[in-house]
């Protein structure tokens, strides 16, 4: 009888969580009430901000396919296969999610940098060093939005009735034509879900990205870099236009999903 | 230990400076508390080096410092950071202090510094002069535009009439010197005090005088000191001649 009626109003209760609420909304409310709303329209024409937007743009939507390409068979390895070592594997494939960015930026820079332990080897055969490139962005993006792939699609796997798949396997279908036909469609709400969440944590992507790939316009100056570089340069009114540009972004993302994907609208 | 750090102290000021190097502010109190510096990060080793010779003079005194680009220092200002003293790499960044009200007395300049061409250790890509730094196939990392790095970078390559496209900009010239001394970049503009303290891991080329720029360092006291006394005293101990050894060991120009 209880579990049936309303909670019954709890003042401590209820105080907390609206200080919970305006702990949230203050930052954002702080944004707005300094936007110089006046001078947005000529903020946003300024070539500058549309250059490190169209570079955000095309490095999130990039390193989200190279999340897609690899954490996909990642994830399916892990919820499939049974291998020694897997839950240290699923540890070091979600390492980024809690690993300060820069920590990551550094590792990827003792890596994949011009004397890293790859990127040493093949900057000396081809010349080509991933740091203060584009797809060094792609690479630092990655390196921190895939796990967010990994885990919703390995997750998406396990809830999958794994039944499907040998129906079809007794049906004589391929490996391959089985995972294309019937456990992609199968999980493509997590699939879907996974991307996107991949996608706005690489579009907010600021330390790994600064550290390993560098800041320079047009090549590795990203949304968030530009956002910190003006700051640092005393140019706030842009500063506070690009944040506000950011958060409308992944607030209209972050409500999508919840309605789509992650719980209740 | 402390009475042996003390007077090993003292005669180093008797050794550098003679007889006036500890200039003594109004009073006879000795400084004390936490004295929090906001330096240019060129400043890093020289300021540090004079914070540890006040603590040894002054017992009861805690010397803080928050090195980093001067911009990102002013900002920090702007925006009420705690602080007692500032000391930038240029002008241009001191006066945006001043213009904005924050300062309790007038900027001094303390000490000049020159830029120097910071290459990977042994100068693997045989980088001569400023006018390599033009070949689009040599990486040259340089400070972001507001910097002062950056600016007088800019002005060293407009003196010599080349067009240098760098392939990142930093937020402080000891970010130049770390993407040099990992070897990610071939080449950075930077101070020659910073090649000076990198020692071993980076090697440094030259730019002529015709070629190159005099950089002023100016400090002040903030108007938001917590802690004048000790402000003014880090002050007058910078321009002091035991500060300006220090300063001189590490590879600035004197003033004065």
């Amino acid at each position: 009888m209880a579990r049936l009626s309303p909670q019954p109003f709890n003042l401590t209760l209820a105080i907390l969580a609206g200080l919970g609420a305006l702990f949230f909304a203050l930052p954002l409310i702080g944004l707005l009430v300094q936007t110089p709303w006046a001078s947005v329209p000529s903020i946003l024409a300024d070539p500058s901000v549309k250059t490190a937007l169209e570079l955000s743009l095309i490095a999130s939507l990039a390193s989200t396919g190279l999340a897609c390409l690899l954490g996909v068979p990642l994830a399916w390895a892990l919820a499939r296969l049974h291998f020694p070592g897997k839950g240290l594997l699923r540890g070091i494939a979600t390492l980024p999610m809690v690993l300060p960015p820069v920590v990551g930026g550094v590792a990827l820079l003792l890596a994949f940098g011009r004397r890293g332990l790859i990127g040493g080897p093949i900057a000396t055969a081809t010349g080509f060093g991933l740091p203060f490139t584009t797809p060094g962005v792609i690479v630092a993006e990655a390196f921190v939005a895939m796990p967010f792939l990994v885990i919703t699609v390995e997750a998406g796997l396990r809830s999958m009735d794994a039944r499907f798949e040998e129906a079809a396997r007794t049906l004589g279908a391929s490996r391959w034509t089985v995972l294309r036909r019937v456990t992609l469609p199968l999980i493509r709400p997590s699939l879907a879900a996974g991307a996107v969440l991949a996608w706005s944590r690489a579009l907010g992507e600021f330390g790994a990205t600064i550290t390993f790939a560098g800041n320079f316009p047009g090549t590795t100056q990203t949304a968030p870099l530009a956002i910190y570089i003006d700051l640092d340069s005393g140019r706030l009114p842009a500063a506070v236009v690009l944040s506000l540009l950011m958060i409308v972004v992944s607030l209209a993302v972050m409500v999508a999903l919840r309605g789509r994907y992650l719980g209740d609208a | 230990m402390v009475l042996g750090v003390g007077v090993a102290a003292g005669l180093l000021v008797v050794a550098c400076g003679g007889a006036t190097s500890r200039a003594t502010p109004t009073s006879s109190a000795k400084p004390s508390g936490t004295l929090t510096v906001l330096a240019a990060a060129s400043l890093t080793e020289a300021f540090t080096k004079i914070g540890d010779q006040l603590q040894a003079q002054d017992p009861g005194l805690k010397v803080k410092f928050s090195f980093a680009g001067s911009p990102t220092l002013v900002t920090q200002i702007q925006q009420g950071a705690p602080a007692d003293v500032f000391a930038a790499a240029d002008q241009a960044n001191m006066e945006k202090v001043v213009n904005g009200g924050f300062n309790a007395t007038a900027p001094r300049i303390f000490a000049h510094n020159r830029l120097e061409i910071a290459v990977h250790a042994g100068n693997p890509k045989h980088i001569r002069s400023v006018y390599d730094l033009a070949n689009p196939a040599i990486k040259v990392d340089e400070c972001a535009p507001a910097v002062p790095c950056g600016t007088y970078a800019t002005t060293v390559f407009s003196k010599a009439g080349i067009k240098v496209t760098p392939v990142s900009q930093e937020q402080d010239v000891k970010s130049v010197l770390t993407k040099v001394a990992l070897g990610e970049a071939d080449a950075g503009i930077v101070y020659v005090t910073d090649v000076k303290s990198a020692g071993s891991s980076v090697t440094g080329v030259q730019i002529p005088d015709n070629l190159n720029i005099i950089a002023d360092y100016p400090i002040v006291e903030l108007k938001s000191a917590q802690n004048p006394t000790a402000a003014k005293d880090f002050i007058n101990v910078v321009l002091s001649a035991q500060g300006q050894q220090v300063l001189k060991s590490y590879g600035f120009i004197p003033v004065g």
